[in-house]
């Protein structure tokens, strides 16, 4: 049991900073697809409830592709395209090939397979605006961009809240596939502790532990917005 | 494009697509079967076993299957070679190979997620039913294995097929404990013929058909079963 303290501890030679700092690439990983996954979503959702047939059919395959292939192979494939085709841009506007940071290409990954998750979330929370709400806005004259910027985003909220809930603590364990990769964060620097001090058992639940920290901590964030953006609703039994 | 590889590795691929199929099966029947009694602790009691069986479907469903499998295989598995006389067992042939871990990983999975379902099923049934079949005179056991179970299973049987999409999709993780299924052999043909995009392309394409054939025939099915009648 010291044995594990010392190899959790904070400072070298314990390897509890080292997870540490992989939990907050990890959080920042999760945020930053999260909200690029947002982006895409409402994107998505809208694009497919008033896009044009041709628009319709890419968003369809978007989510149905992304949906359907594992998410190990959706991220080397996303990978490796997205570093080939800002290289083939940058040198053909003239500058130099880059290396994407671990951070950036794990948010752009993960953010454009959870644009996907979203856009079907979204979607279901727009069709579930009751219609005489949208028929009032028009009503009394406001432009469709009012309308959805006053009235309809914000009472799709309660309706999509449990599913990008949900989406969130997908986030945040799909960043653990990025080890795979070779990314750094918690779950990479955990497999590194662990090879280096062959604790393997102990580093692995230490890891699970703060997984887990993090989920039920966003679980009880989500918990108190869900209730807030339903005040003065009838509540549902 | 080149595609000149994909012949000689073809076979190679038949074999991982064989394998990728096996855990999927194991894993939703052991996983399935787990989680009938981890609904039910919950909804029946003990109280001290409705707990764990809560802070297990927490806990599976709060941490990565990447970090539950690694903990498996690396974590568990380390263990075991410090039991004096175990490497002489008839079970170490068992524990030497990569493929029961895996499989255990992921029927846990599928345990804590399915078992959460199973919990809101069992609640679900109407209270009527459960008692018409006490009042008929059906012993406990009785009315759990003539009603209460299948109108449960009846409830969750929609949820099955994304129980089995996101077990498939799953599958490729036991490549990083050295079980090739279809995801390891392709990237084993990424290493051998250093091609990027078309291994991957080819391996995205066979996920694509199962999940396709796994919605198409659970549709078929779904439609031969009786729907309840909701009332």
């Amino acid at each position: 049991m010291e044995h594990a303290l010392e190899l959790l501890a904070l400072s070298p030679p314990g390897w509890g900073g080292n997870l540490l700092r992989g939990l907050w690439s990890t959080f920042q990983i999760a945020a930053g697809a999260y909200a690029l996954g947002l982006a895409l979503g409402l994107f998505g959702a809208f694009g497919k409830i008033y896009g044009g047939p041709v628009l319709r059919g890419a968003l369809t395959v978007y989510t149905t592709v992304i949906r359907a292939v594992p998410e190990l192979v959706l991220i080397l494939l996303l990978y490796y395209l997205g570093t080939d085709l800002l290289n083939m841009a940058l040198t053909s506007m003239g500058f130099e090939r880059m290396d994407i940071s671990g951070l950036w290409a794990g948010i752009y990954v993960i953010g454009f397979v959870q644009g996907a998750y979203s856009t079907e979330v979204l979607r279901g929370a727009f069709q579930a605006v009751p219609f005489g709400q949208i028929e009032a806005a028009r009503a009394i004259g406001m432009s469709a961009f009012k309308s959805h910027w006053r009235i309809i985003l914000p009472a799709m909220i309660p309706f999509a809240l449990p599913g990008l809930a949900n989406l969130w603590l997908i986030a945040t364990k799909e960043t653990a596939l990025l080890a795979v990769v070779g990314f750094s964060e918690l779950a990479l620097e955990t497999k590194q502790a662990a090879g280096a001090t062959k604790a393997y058992f102990m580093f692995y639940m230490a890891a699970g532990g703060l997984y887990l920290m993090l989920s039920l901590v966003s679980t009880g964030v989500f918990a108190l917005i869900e209730r807030r953006s339903r005040r003065g609703q009838p509540t549902q039994s | 494009m080149d595609w000149s590889w994909l012949p000689e590795y073809l076979p190679r691929f038949a074999e991982g697509l064989w394998l990728t199929l096996q855990l999927l099966f194991w894993s939703i029947l052991i996983g399935m079967s787990m989680a009938i009694p981890i609904g039910l602790v919950q909804v029946t009691g003990p109280r001290p076993l409705a707990w764990l069986a809560r802070i297990f479907t927490t806990v599976i469903r709060g941490t990565p299957l990447l970090i539950q499998l690694w903990l498996i295989y690396y974590g568990v598995g380390s263990l075991f070679p410090s039991i004096p006389g175990i490497r002489e067992s008839f079970l170490w042939p068992v524990l030497r190979d990569a493929f029961p871990y895996a499989v255990l990983a992921f029927s846990l999975s599928v345990a804590g997620y399915e078992g959460e379902i199973m919990r809101g099923a069992f609640r679900g049934v109407p209270k009527g039913e459960l008692e018409a079949a006490r009042a008929i005179g059906m012993s406990p056991f009785q009315v759990l294995r003539r009603v209460w179970l299948p109108r449960a299973l009846q409830n969750t049987f929609p949820t099955l097929t994304g129980e089995f999409i996101l077990t498939l999709k799953a599958t490729p993780l036991a490549a990083t404990i050295t079980v090739f299924e279809v995801y390891g052999i392709g990237s084993i043909v990424r290493q051998e013929t250093y091609k990027i995009y078309e291994p991957l392309l080819f391996v995205a394409a066979i996920y694509l058909c199962l999940t396709g054939i796994l919605v198409l025939g659970f549709r078929y099915l779904e439609n031969r079963i009786p729907k309840q009648s909701r009332s």
